[in-house]
């Protein structure tokens, strides 16, 4: 199986795989990291075969090593993910996501009337909250709250 | 530590803390005896009301007006270049740049927030959307600590609409910092929002919920009355059915305490009836005049002169 995968996407001499990605937020994560900008190559895998999850997706990128601040950003959607960095195609670093404390920049406010939906280019920006178990966004401008499954990204 | 607000916007009540919000209290209690004090001395203070107001915008600019300011401004956008298109940051931009202080209201959620990190004068938020009223809200705390001698232990209930209600939901995150206990008395459509209890919760006081209003008058310090308003029912016979529930009647008031005080935000439409205008526990006029030393408390504070 794993000698099939190798054939299907070539493994990354340098570089970040985003591994355990849900299968439907592949392209969330590549947007939410620009990775549709990107100047060097990623491969991306959707509906691949997991142990652990039944069926994951994943990306390599190559020549890239992002900040925790942008990958934890990939929390919100991909509370699973892991984050594996490749150097002279050795694994160096393994680690997991944390949802960040602040989101600003990538999430759509839930309220129409907030004046970020009204007013052009006013980046977002929201306060991360658990309530009651469950992950509430803040507006750091109209103190509405989105939840988790009202979560649009721009 | 001497408490300083100069150059503080106030977008959010929660803005202050509630040693601040004393402090603004203080201050307001010495304009009521003397209300006339030329502490701006011409200063300027700029007026924005991007939707019509009566009260807010009468009583901040009687306010810049008892201290001496002078008003710029408009009370609606017909005229102005917001109607040509003119972007909110610009808009402020500009202001900040003839005034000292800016007081604005706008019907936009997060209005309030956006013009103070453009600005480079501080913003009194006089309203933005279904968001925040914080000199509201002051003016609140100032009317319930003078009526009661305290802001602490008190009985505080709200009535009406308390899930729409901005004032509401600013009054009972300001309250309780002070230990104070809640009933909440509305139709079930009305309820107190769930991420408005929290505030009563991790401030781990109690709050009770009610649908009718009578039983909870005996046992209240204030008593906050607001409008239940047709439009908030998506069916037109449940308003019917409820309506009458969140009237109050002089005959209620027989059984409340010595101390009890009725208070509203105004305009008030039909809730409290006219026959409560006589009864000396009726608050609600004073409260609006008590807006003016609550905006001027506000004003000379955030420029510094108090």
């Amino acid at each position: 199986m794993e000698k099939r995968k190798e054939l299907i996407v070539s493994a990354i001499e340098n570089g970040t795989v985003i591994d355990h990605i849900p299968a439907d937020k592949v392209f969330q994560v590549v947007k939410i990291l620009g990775l549709d900008k990107a100047s060097t190559p990623v491969y991306l895998g959707i509906n691949v075969e997991s142990k652990k999850y039944g069926t994951k997706g994943f990306i390599k990128v190559s020549d890239k090593y992002f900040e925790p601040e942008a990958l934890n950003k990939i929390a919100l959607v991909a509370p699973t993910a892991s984050i594996i960095e490749i150097k002279g195609f050795e694994v160096v670093r393994k680690q997991t996501v944390q949802i960040p404390e602040r989101i600003e920049h990538i999430v759509k406010c839930f309220n129409p009337n907030c004046v970020t939906n009204k007013e052009h280019d006013i980046p977002t920006k929201f306060r991360v909250k658990h309530v009651d178990g469950k992950l509430r966004l803040v507006c750091h401008y109209c103190e509405k709250y989105t939840s988790e499954e009202n979560i649009e990204f721009i | 530590m001497s408490i300083s607000l100069k150059n503080r916007s106030l977008i959010s009540i929660s803005d202050y803390t509630p040693e601040e919000i004393c402090h603004v209290l203080d201050i307001a209690e010495d304009f009521e005896k003397n209300p006339h004090q030329n502490l701006l001395n011409g200063r300027i203070i700029a007026s924005l009301f991007f939707e019509p107001s009566t009260r807010t915008r009468l009583s901040f600019e009687t306010a810049i007006q008892l201290l001496g300011g002078n008003v710029i401004g408009f009370s609606s956008t017909s005229g102005t270049s917001v109607q040509k298109g003119e972007s909110l940051a610009d808009t402020i931009t500009m202001v900040a740049s003839y005034a000292d202080l800016i007081v604005m209201r706008n019907p936009i959620d997060g209005s309030a927030r956006l013009a103070s990190e453009v600005s480079k004068v501080p913003i009194i938020n006089a309203g933005d959307g279904s968001n925040q009223h914080p000199t509201q809200c002051m003016l609140d705390l100032y009317s319930i600590r003078k009526t009661q001698g305290t802001l602490e232990n008190l009985e505080i209930t709200l009535v009406g609409d308390l899930k729409y209600g901005r004032t509401v939901h600013s009054l009972v995150e300001a309250m309780s910092h002070f230990n104070a206990k809640f009933n909440l008395v509305s139709p079930v459509e009305l309820k107190l929002p769930r991420t408005v209890k929290q505030h009563i919760k991790d401030a781990h006081l109690e709050y009770e919920q009610f649908t009718e209003l009578e039983e909870v008058i005996p046992h209240s310090d204030i008593i906050y009355m607001t409008r239940v308003q047709r439009e908030r029912f998506p069916d037109p016979l449940e308003y019917e059915k409820v309506k009458n529930s969140y009237v109050l009647r002089n005959a209620m008031l027989a059984n409340a305490k010595p101390n009890c005080r009725v208070l509203h935000p105004l305009p008030r439409v039909n809730e409290i009836h006219v026959d409560v205008d006589s009864n000396p526990k009726a608050y609600y006029f004073q409260q609006a005049q008590n807006g003016v030393y609550a905006r001027q408390a506000l004003i000379a504070a955030i420029l510094g002169l108090k």
